[in-house]
């Protein structure tokens, strides 16, 4: 035993204190974590929408695809429309996310404030290449994101947005 | 560590003063458990606070996911309590907890009215304690809406028609508690809701300030 002896006030100072912080964290544990849970909560990955648009009329220059998919808001179930920009690189059907990595806004094909053979963005004046590459100099910080792709009956279908892989 | 901020804050604020003032204060022999154990009946006060800060912290975070709106109320609940980790634990505590400041305030009251506490010097502390009680009848009732189902409907119409039989202007109270004269709907649960959370809050914290205040001013009332 060390010489330090504990005094009375000590004793109970280190008592009162483990025993008021255990019944605060009993009592504060579950309001915390059900208010964490949106962050902890599991995403699953999203499913291949099918859109209206004929897998032959796309063309080497991006067209404007909306695609409308039931989204479950915690309680709210609704349907949402999204777009993508697709065109014909090849034979590989290319689906570019609209939504600009700068702030969020939507871009534009060859906008008229823009350039010719690039996507703009009018918030920020954000340009990216066909391929979705931020071009240096604009407020962007990374390419375009991409959307999988799949083909049924010669339509397209559209599926969970990834980074872009092709810059 | 600790005590080295406290030290640092203190040096510049003198905060030591402020919080010595409020909790040093004599806790006299005939109110104190250690000394006579049948003195446990001088907590339920104590206890009516402790449920009541436990109502306040759920209830805000039960408003994180619930919306008062006809529609999706009930949906909300559900999805809160079924859903959300710890949804069952959170709302379970809201709910049983309005019940337990009813009782304990109830056994507060008893003890207070059967110890004479009541008495003069303190007739005022008693009429704002039964403030505080009225107050706590209506976060209940009006609490008792917010899930939008079958009972929280029927007991709130209830509720309402008896409101309305005040002679006179029970028909005013009615449509202004109901926000519509015939129709307990969209405007009934969005009024409870404002009242639930932010009138009869704000009206709760004055009241409990002046009992606090009073019974620290006047102390406790001396042994049977």
């Amino acid at each position: 035993m060390s010489n330090n002896r504990v005094s009375r006030r000590q004793f109970l100072s280190y008592t009162l204190t483990g025993v008021g912080g255990f019944m605060a964290a009993g009592m504060l544990m579950p309001m915390v974590r059900f208010a964490l849970d949106p962050v902890l909560q599991k995403h699953e990955g999203g499913d291949f929408v099918l859109t209206e648009q004929k897998i032959a009329d796309i063309t080497e220059a991006p067209i404007k695809v909306d695609f409308t998919f039931e989204q479950v808001d915690a309680w709210y179930k609704a349907d949402v429309t999204n777009t993508a920009w697709v065109y014909k690189d090849g034979d590989v059907i290319v689906a570019l996310s609209p939504v600009c990595k700068h702030l969020g806004c939507m871009v534009d094909w060859e906008h008229k404030d823009g350039n010719k053979n690039e996507f703009f963005c009018p918030c920020h004046a954000g340009r990216y290449t066909k391929n979705g590459g931020n071009i240096a100099g604009t407020p962007p910080l990374g390419p375009l994101d991409e959307f999988e792709v799949q083909e049924k009956d010669g339509y397209l279908m559209i599926g969970p947005s990834k980074p872009n892989t092709l810059v | 560590m600790l005590n080295k901020i406290y030290d640092w804050v203190d040096e510049r604020l003198d905060i030591t003063p402020i919080w010595r003032d409020i909790a040093d204060h004599e806790v006299p022999e005939h109110v104190n458990p250690a000394h006579h154990f049948s003195a446990f009946v001088y907590c339920f006060g104590g206890l009516t606070f402790f449920i009541t800060v436990i109502q306040i912290l759920s209830g805000m975070f039960l408003t994180m996911y619930y919306v008062p709106d006809v529609e999706n109320a009930w949906k909300s609940v559900y999805y809160l309590q079924n859903e959300v980790a710890f949804g069952e634990i959170v709302r379970g505590m809201h709910h049983w907890g309005a019940s337990l400041v009813i009782v304990m305030m109830f056994l507060h009251t008893l003890r207070v009215f059967f110890t004479g506490s009541y008495k003069k010097p303190r007739e005022l502390n008693w009429m704002v304690g039964v403030g505080i009680f009225g107050v706590m009848i209506g976060l209940g009732f009006t609490g008792y809406l917010l899930p939008w189902d079958m009972k929280a409907l029927f007991a709130t119409k209830v509720g309402i028609e008896i409101a309305a039989s005040v002679p006179f202007i029970g028909q005013m109270i009615k449509v202004l508690l109901a926000g519509d004269a015939t129709i307990i709907g969209a405007q009934t649960l969005t009024r409870f809701f404002a009242i639930h959370v932010f009138f009869l809050p704000a009206v709760l914290f004055g009241l409990l300030a002046a009992h606090f205040i009073m019974i620290r001013r006047q102390g406790v009332s001396g042994p049977l």
